[in-house]
């Protein structure tokens, strides 16, 4: 059973739709006990960093992430979710994150050219960095997943298994050991997507 | 390398997809989750849905449609149309909406794009502006298009993307439903104004009206029509492959 941590922040119903679609059993919970059940773990998350990671923390589900993490649960965050598993975010003054996986997250506006656009929004190809994750078994590189981000994980080099290329190599899954992380939305990638929570799903 | 985004719009009135031309004399044309799930399957890179009900039943039917689209259709939801409180932007924004579009009700309050901005973040709210030229100026047309609100266009868009718009979608009225292609100068007009997303809407009779449009603004991130679509005048899949011929970022299905 996949649990889906429900902390208050965002919109979980596409999520959950989804894993249905692929014929994975999830619950969405905010309780404790239900995570540490689990055999997997989302967490999904949209919004401003400090704000998300303020909720999870008053909810107590940051340590029982952090704890089935470290005891080799698989853990996938989404979007906001993966950033959180960063040690730290810039958005809105500085914030602590869960410290998972090393590297921090910061405004992608220093990193692009000015003519950019921000939000980094939309459908953009993925570029696999290093050997390719198992995430993406079911999947190709150039594959296009959608994005919607105004920050990126920045000096985490070892735990990037995918980059899209936004004027700037932006950092766009990540995995180390048993966690992992998607910036784009794969609940809202088409067949791509499911492609890649169905792996993440049956690891 | 960031994709142009091709996105029909559903126009849905008592639970059935139906389109305007120059936003009168509506014809019905199919099940809004079949057409979502056809277009989800042939390549739509998002999908517009458009509540022009007016009844409080036509309101809950759309938003039961709403629920039964996100639970088959995975690529991201726009919902507009009737949008006129933060209540209404919880409703739709809980039936799988991961974007919702403002037009008159920003017009009547603008505040409104800023609570929900605040409270959603700017990604999830879309400004969308009817305009059409009245003596040479651009002016915002509300209500669908009938009336005119007297704004200046592109000082509204300006500060509707101040308070917190993520995205706009402009449809020029002047081009609408007349299939000539989209309003090249209004676009390049929003573009340059404004740095966030600016999606093209009216005007779009063949595939060769987004080639135009694509190589003449490359700014503009997204061409949005309806009735070309559902009548089956043009295929995604064969667009996209003229504008991938064109060297024109796409994604692929």
């Amino acid at each position: 059973m996949i649990a889906i941590v429900d902390y208050g922040v965002g919109n979980l119903f596409s999520l959950k739709s989804s894993l249905a679609a692929i014929g994975a059993e999830a619950v969405v919970t905010g309780e404790a006990e239900v995570l540490r059940r689990a055999d997997k773990i989302i967490l999904p998350g949209v919004g401003a960093f400090g704000d998300a990671a303020d909720k999870l923390r008053a909810t107590g589900l940051d340590a029982v992430v952090i704890d089935e993490a470290q005891s080799g649960k698989p853990l996938m965050g989404i979007c906001l979710g993966m950033q959180l598993l960063f040690d730290r975010g810039y958005e809105y003054g500085e914030h602590a994150g869960l410290g998972l996986i090393p590297g921090e997250v910061r405004p992608i506006a220093e990193v692009i050219p000015a003519d950019y656009k921000i939000p980094h929004i939309g459908w953009n190809a993925l570029r696999f960095t290093g050997r390719k994750s198992p995430l993406f078994r079911y999947i190709k590189e150039g594959d296009c997943v959608y994005f919607v981000h105004s920050f990126y994980a920045a000096d985490c080099d070892e735990s990037v298994i995918a980059a899209a290329e936004y004027g700037a190599e932006l950092t766009a899954a990540v995995q180390r050991g048993n966690v992992c992380g998607c910036q784009f939305h794969p609940e809202k990638s088409g067949k791509v997507g499911l492609n890649i929570l169905r792996a993440f799903c049956e690891d | 390398m960031i994709t142009k985004r091709i996105i029909p719009c559903l126009d849905v009135k008592d639970g059935r997809v139906v389109k305007g031309v120059n936003f009168q004399g509506l014809s019905d044309v199919n099940s809004p989750v079949e057409l979502g799930k056809y277009y989800s399957d042939n390549g739509a890179d998002e999908l517009v849905f458009y509540d022009i009900t007016a009844s409080h039943e036509g309101r809950r039917l759309f938003t039961d449609i709403l629920t039964e689209v996100a639970r088959t259709i995975f690529i991201p939801l726009t919902v507009g149309g009737g949008i006129n409180s933060l209540d209404d932007f919880d409703r739709v924004l809980k039936c799988g909406a991961d974007k919702v579009s403002v037009n008159s009700g920003a017009i009547r309050d603008p505040r409104l794009i800023f609570e929900a901005a605040k409270r959603y973040g700017d990604q999830c709210v879309v400004l969308s502006a009817d305009v059409k030229r009245v003596d040479g100026v651009f002016r915002v047309f509300a209500k669908g298009g009938r009336e005119n609100t007297g704004m200046e266009a592109i000082a509204w868009i300006k500060k509707g993307v101040e308070l917190g718009a993520g995205e706009v979608v402009l449809n020029s009225i002047d081009t609408d439903g007349v299939k000539g292609g989209f309003d090249l100068e209004m676009l390049d007009a929003v573009c340059q104004a404004v740095s966030v997303p600016v999606i093209a809407s009216g005007g779009a009779g063949c595939i060769q009206d987004f080639v135009t449009l694509f190589k003449t603004l490359p700014r503009v991130d997204a061409g949005l029509a309806a009735s070309i679509f559902h009548f089956g005048e043009v295929a995604i899949p064969a667009l996209k492959a003229a504008l991938k011929a064109e060297n024109i970022p796409v994604r692929e299905v």
